[in-house]
């Protein structure tokens, strides 16, 4: 284990038994919701895990707190394996690492005045800082920009945007190490969501808050994150710095990704082909790279094998077998050297250090 | 204006009746789409820009009514139509593209039954007319094995299949207007694009006119020709789409341009909009943008800005007409 690992994850899956044929009734099968995903989340950092729906992005945030039980696999919090803890060692580390939802309609109470709900966590744990309940109360109400006169008011009150604010002062309650925000600001309109973006990136530093950002929303993921980890049914597909990963793009579904969010500049209109194709269903998932059937630069070994995750010299790591190590050529379906127009990131061999 | 607008609504306002008195939706909202031309209507949530378009279809709510202005469609005033020269006109001529496709189809009828319905509604077709014409659609929507698809149910298509389907059923009877609300919100983006490559191919290749009702600035700058940006009700301004990224005169343009995340540049704070949209319950009798405006002034309480010529675009801002912004 690394020094600077708030959270490292090893081979973690998840699967769902589900029933096939009419009604689920006859047959058995699993949806692989996550397969095998090796992940570090750095003290300090803000780690944005970037996919489209279904792609088990909220699935592996939830396995990394505990929310679900992974099927196979570790996960490491400071130092500690969690994995195997038992309900009570878990739930003191619980206050260690919170999480904040998408929809700020469901997930506060809404018989519940603010105040009750943000010094809920109370109940169980002691007030950080020796302050009583109701000053520390007022501290977070304060940290996330609403007035104290709100705290006795209901969920049903606020808008959106200020309900997102109570769900994050009481994700702040204990004075967490690492908060999982899962669409947080998906559910709200745009001039609200810079609000709120703007808001968690100053309480992580005022705090030395570590993130794990989940957004299916590229554009939102680039502000935040300092990493970001990219998924495609299941598997990463490609983590690296965010300049890197969204200036210079390598996995092609990456590219694809970041080709298909329309930018909001008409000088600048991307008449690009849109990948074709739609993500297939998880039972089945295709043989090989799982990106195969929809990828424009697909080779016959892509159908057979798995490109393992492998990570160069910065810390960029793709899966992908347009970069083969160092010292093997890359050739394309039809025999030829793909040219540097069509191959992301090609022209640069990666230096292999996994 | 250079062509005869296809779509003229001129100074509409909708009212819904409410528990908690009047909520004024639209005020006195104008504007034209051309023949073939791609307009946008941006907003957040509450701006009033859905119950634009479904205004002009006359599908609103019971507690709904239309107060006064005008919908012209090819001259025409819809709003003084009878209902079935009401129903002849949607579907047939204005169709409409819904942003959940989940609701928008009968589960317990095939694709084929309820494209077919559409084109039978508004001309006599036989059974091998509306098979052929149906699997055309659906290829021309670019959904893969036509023929066998158009005798699934709703739930066998995927939701940008059903995105799909839904436009199909929306071209069956070649209307002139396509009304689209938010008809990827609920897609993957790229599935959204692909959606938005097609509503394109039908605006090239048809000539069809295409309203798009829509948050997302992103879209407006990649698909629309002009836009009309509504806040609290009302439209703040109108310009030609390059003009309006380039130039927004109103500050609420300005602001909303400012406030999204982008990928093609970077950026340490966003700008954000302090406070929030006012209720649509109590609309003050001044701009409404006003409590919320960097650059108000005294002289902003004074009455509601009204839409004026400024170079080209449409702006209803006291501070941008006297050209201290």
């Amino acid at each position: 284990m690394s020094d600077g690992n708030l959270v490292e994850v090893t081979g973690l899956a998840k699967q769902y038994a589900i029933g096939t044929g009419s009604f689920g009734r006859f047959g058995k099968a699993a949806v692989h919701a996550i397969d095998g995903v090796d992940l570090e989340i750095r003290k300090g950092e803000t780690l944005g895990l970037v996919g489209e729906s279904g792609c088990g992005k909220s699935t592996l945030g939830r396995c990394i707190l505990r929310l679900i039980e992974p099927t196979s696999g570790r996960v490491v919090f400071d130092g500690q394996d969690i994995t195997a803890l038992r309900k009570g060692a878990l739930r003191l580390l619980r206050r260690h690492m919170q999480i904040v939802f998408q929809d700020p309609f469901s997930s506060l109470d809404p018989r519940m005045t603010v105040e009750a709900a943000i010094a809920q966590p109370f109940d169980v744990f002691p007030v950080p800082e020796g302050q009583s309940r109701h000053q520390r109360v007022l501290a977070l109400i304060d940290a996330v920009g609403l007035d104290a006169s709100s705290l006795q008011r209901f969920p049903h009150q606020f808008s959106g945007g200020q309900r997102q604010r109570i769900a994050i002062a009481r994700a702040l309650a204990l004075n967490p190490q690492f908060i999982v925000a899962d669409e947080p600001v998906s559910a709200l309109d745009v001039s609200i969501r810079a609000q709120i973006l703007n808001l968690l990136k100053q309480l992580k530093s005022r705090f030395h808050l570590t993130y794990l950002y989940i957004s299916h929303d590229l554009s939102t993921v680039k502000f935040i994150s300092d990493r970001v980890a990219v998924m495609y049914l299941g598997k990463l597909v490609e983590v690296g710095p965010a300049k890197a990963v969204f200036a210079a793009p390598r996995h092609p579904y990456t590219r694809a990704l970041i080709d298909a969010v329309p930018v909001p500049d008409p000088a600048a209109r991307n008449r690009r082909q849109p990948m074709k194709g739609e993500p297939p269903s998880p039972i089945a998932p295709p043989s090989g790279c799982r990106f195969h059937p929809r990828c424009p630069h697909a080779m016959p070994i892509c159908k057979e094998t798995a490109p393992p995750l492998l990570m160069d010299a910065d810390g960029h790591r793709v899966a992908c077998h347009l970069y083969s190590p160092a010292g093997t050529d890359v050739v394309s379906v039809d025999g030829t050297t793909p040219s540097s127009t069509t191959v992301p990131g090609s022209g640069e061999r990666l230096r292999l250090i996994a | 204006m250079l062509t005869e607008a296809i779509l003229s609504v001129r100074d509409l306002e909708v009212v819904f009746e409410t528990g908690r008195g009047p909520l004024r939706a639209v005020n006195k909202v104008s504007f034209d789409i051309r023949p073939g031309e791609a307009y946008g209507i941006v907003g957040e949530s509450g701006s009033g820009k859905s119950v634009t378009a479904l205004s002009i279809l006359r599908l609103l709510a019971r507690n709904a009514r239309i107060v006064s202005g005008s919908v012209l469609f090819k001259g025409r005033d819809v709003l003084g139509l009878r209902d079935d020269e009401m129903r002849n006109l949607r579907g047939k001529e204005i169709a409409m593209v819904f942003q959940d496709p989940q609701a928008s189809f009968d589960p317990v009828f095939t694709i084929r039954s309820q494209i077919g319905e559409a084109m039978s509604l508004h001309r006599s077709v036989s059974r091998k007319e509306i098979d052929a014409n149906v699997v055309s659609l659906l290829r021309s929507v670019g959904i893969p094995e036509a023929d066998r698809r158009k005798d699934q149910y709703p739930h066998q298509f995927s939701g940008g299949m059903k995105q799909r389907a839904m436009s199909a059923m929306a071209l069956s009877n070649s209307p002139a207007l396509i009304i689209a609300d938010e008809p990827t919100t609920a897609l993957d983006v790229t599935i959204q694009a692909q959606m938005m490559d097609l509503f394109r191919d039908l605006k090239e290749r048809l000539g069809v006119s295409i309203l798009l009702i829509t948050h997302d600035m992103g879209l407006v700058a990649e698909f629309c020709d002009r836009v009309s940006v509504m806040y609290a009700g009302s439209i703040v301004e109108t310009a030609d789409v390059h003009e309006l990224f380039k130039r927004p005169r109103h500050p609420y343009t300005r602001a909303l341009i400012d406030s999204i995340p982008r990928l093609d540049r970077e950026q340490d704070q966003l700008e954000s909009i302090p406070g929030r949209m006012p209720s649509l319950l109590e609309l003050p009798a001044f701009c409404a943008f006003q409590p919320r405006c960097r650059f108000a002034k005294p002289e902003c309480l004074e009455g509601i800005p009204q839409a004026k010529d400024l170079d080209g675009a449409r702006v209803a801002c006291y501070r941008a007409h006297a050209g201290d912004l």
